[in-house]
């Protein structure tokens, strides 16, 4: 009886009516996903990270690949939270009734306190995603995310600043991610994200330079799937507070493999932009593994790979 | 815009390192010259975006130069092989807005430029068309056009020549032009051609469906997305 699995999840107190969101930069502010599937049936909608000022991004080119991923630098490109408050976070919750998360990024400790208190204004605005990780911008971002004592900085601002539940995104860029993790669950995190993307490059053998403007971007898709999984599952036994798994999520089997390993529900990012179906059809196959495997509730699934090691 | 899977009919070498593939599937979503197909190719990641060259109710033709892996994947396609493509992406060009037009290709950038041919030659219209090339034997797309009743101009850069070169002449009796290949002879063009005109760029994209935005480029009124807004944009939108 496949229809008969639950597959409701909860990241603290948001509750969300399956465990598939997209992930931040993914997604748009929604009307772009909402040409192409049906964003009502997602768990969650992220949206794109948003930035005091309007960004126009990075130099082209800021897209390449590899055999089973991809890179990015795209540099935050986005139109600023004034235009977001007025007009792409209305407009996504007239297209869409369930939790909207909005990612913030900042540039100084301060702007990511200013963006979370805009945000504290929206009754359309469910739980913040705090990205501490952007690997794509010269300043701020990543540098955040891997300090723990920045990390620590910019969550307990963010956490005086708005009274949303706060989910802080942090980057596999360091040497051991625990170290960040509890330092945001001091603070009064409410949730973790991980992973955003790796570092990388690649080099265009034509011009012998390398393959993006930004020369590094963050690398992505099936490929980073078991950092990924190593991640979520060190951070699991470090925090108490719930994870959100991300990081070349692809399939229904990828989002419970995730799920085992500690998360409370998925972000799905690269794969949507290869197959623009991905989060349906992983929406659409859940019930069918998680039946599979002798469960009828996806929440009882996660952490469970924790379970009976010595 | 629809995905499906589409079915290789054929996939021949036509100029120097140059193919032609024909795929077989449905072609409802194409509604305009410069749209473009985003194909999933074994073997790398990402899908490769192509310029339609021509379509019918059977099918669409791309012209691709192998150029990289994703291009070299290709190549090895074969008749029986199906691929994943994504039709109809892009806004494509505007064949209303000119009564007399001016084709102008460089290199791979050509294939658009024949489907737009075809496009005027459907509404009484005969365009002219420049295109250059590096040498002879990269030349595409020529006698196709030539078998359309247009009058097309050649120039190669083997023999010292470039579109540049034979702007003032071609565009003589022209009222706009279209313009699709690399980036250094679009920006040329641009500033060398007086005529009103629509150029085609070209981008390294993730999605080419609007979702990543790694294929902005930047326009007076901001930056927009190459693989939505685009690929085709008017001459006085770019901020080159």
């Amino acid at each position: 009886m496949v229809s008969a699995v639950d597959l409701s999840a909860s990241v603290g107190a948001v509750r969300l009516k399956n465990p598939v969101m997209p992930a931040s930069g993914t997604f748009g502010f929604g009307a772009d996903a909402a040409r192409l599937y049906d964003i009502t049936r997602l768990g969650g909608a992220v949206m794109k990270g948003v930035t005091k000022e309007p960004r126009f991004g990075n130099d082209q080119p800021r897209v390449t690949d590899c055999p089973a991923g991809m890179l990015n630098a795209v540099g935050l490109e986005n139109p600023g939270i004034d235009s977001v408050m007025k007009q792409e976070l209305p407009a996504l919750a007239r297209m869409y009734k369930g939790p909207i998360i909005a990612n913030v990024c900042g540039f100084t400790v301060d702007e990511y306190a200013e963006l979370a208190a805009r945000f504290d204004e929206s009754q359309d605005v469910a739980a913040l995603e705090i990205n501490i990780s952007c690997p794509n911008v010269s300043h701020g971002g990543m540098a955040f995310g891997t300090d723990s004592v920045a990390a620590a900085a910019v969550t307990r601002a963010v956490r005086r600043a708005s009274g949303k539940p706060i989910w802080v995104k942090l980057s596999p860029n360091v040497t051991d991610i625990t170290r960040i993790a509890r330092a945001c669950e001091d603070e009064g995190a409410d949730a973790l994200c991980l992973i955003n993307t790796l570092l990388g490059m690649r080099v265009d053998l034509r011009t012998r330079r390398p393959a993006l403007a930004n020369t590094f971007g963050g690398l992505s898709g099936p490929c980073a799937l078991p950092v990924a999984l190593r991640m979520v599952w060190q951070v699991y036994e470090a925090v108490r507070i719930p994870i959100v798994g991300m990081g070349g999520v692809s399939s229904a089997r990828d989002a419970v493999e995730m799920t085992l390993a500690g998360a409370s529900a998925v972000e799905i990012g690269t794969a949507a932009l290869v197959d623009p179906s991905a989060l349906i059809r992983v929406i659409d196959e859940l019930p069918r593994v998680i039946t599979e495997m002798g469960y009828a509730r996806y929440a009882d699934l996660v952490g469970k790979a924790h379970q009976g090691k010595g | 815009m629809r995905q499906g899977l589409y079915n290789v009919i054929s996939n021949e070498s036509v100029a120097r390192g140059v193919y032609r593939l024909r795929l077989e599937g449905s072609t409802r979503a194409l509604a305009r010259a410069g749209q473009f197909a985003d194909i999933r190719i074994d073997g790398v990641y990402l899908r490769r975006p192509f310029s339609v060259a021509d379509w019918d109710d059977e099918g669409f033709v791309i012209l691709y130069k192998v150029v990289g892996e994703g291009t070299r994947a290709l190549a090895g396609a074969r008749p029986g092989h199906s691929l994943d493509v994504i039709l109809g992406l892009g806004n494509g060009f505007d064949e209303t807005i000119s009564r007399a037009p001016l084709l102008i290709g460089g290199g791979v950038g050509a294939p658009p430029l024949y489907a737009l041919a075809k496009r005027f030659i459907g509404i009484g219209i005969k365009p002219v068309a420049l295109l250059g090339f590096a040498s002879r034997c990269d030349i595409i797309l020529a006698d196709e056009l030539r078998a359309l009743d247009c009058r097309v101009m050649v120039t190669l850069e083997s023999e010292g020549e470039r579109v540049t070169d034979r702007l003032d002449e071609a565009s003589a009796d022209r009222d706009r032009f279209y313009a699709c290949g690399p980036e250094g002879m679009l920006r040329a063009v641009k500033r060398q051609c007086g005529l009103p005109g629509q150029l085609s760029l070209e981008t390294r994209m993730a999605c080419g469906v609007g979702l990543c935005r790694g294929c902005t480029c930047m326009t007076l009124t901001g930056g927009k997305r190459v693989c939505v807004e685009g690929p085709v944009f008017d001459k006085e939108a770019l901020a080159w």
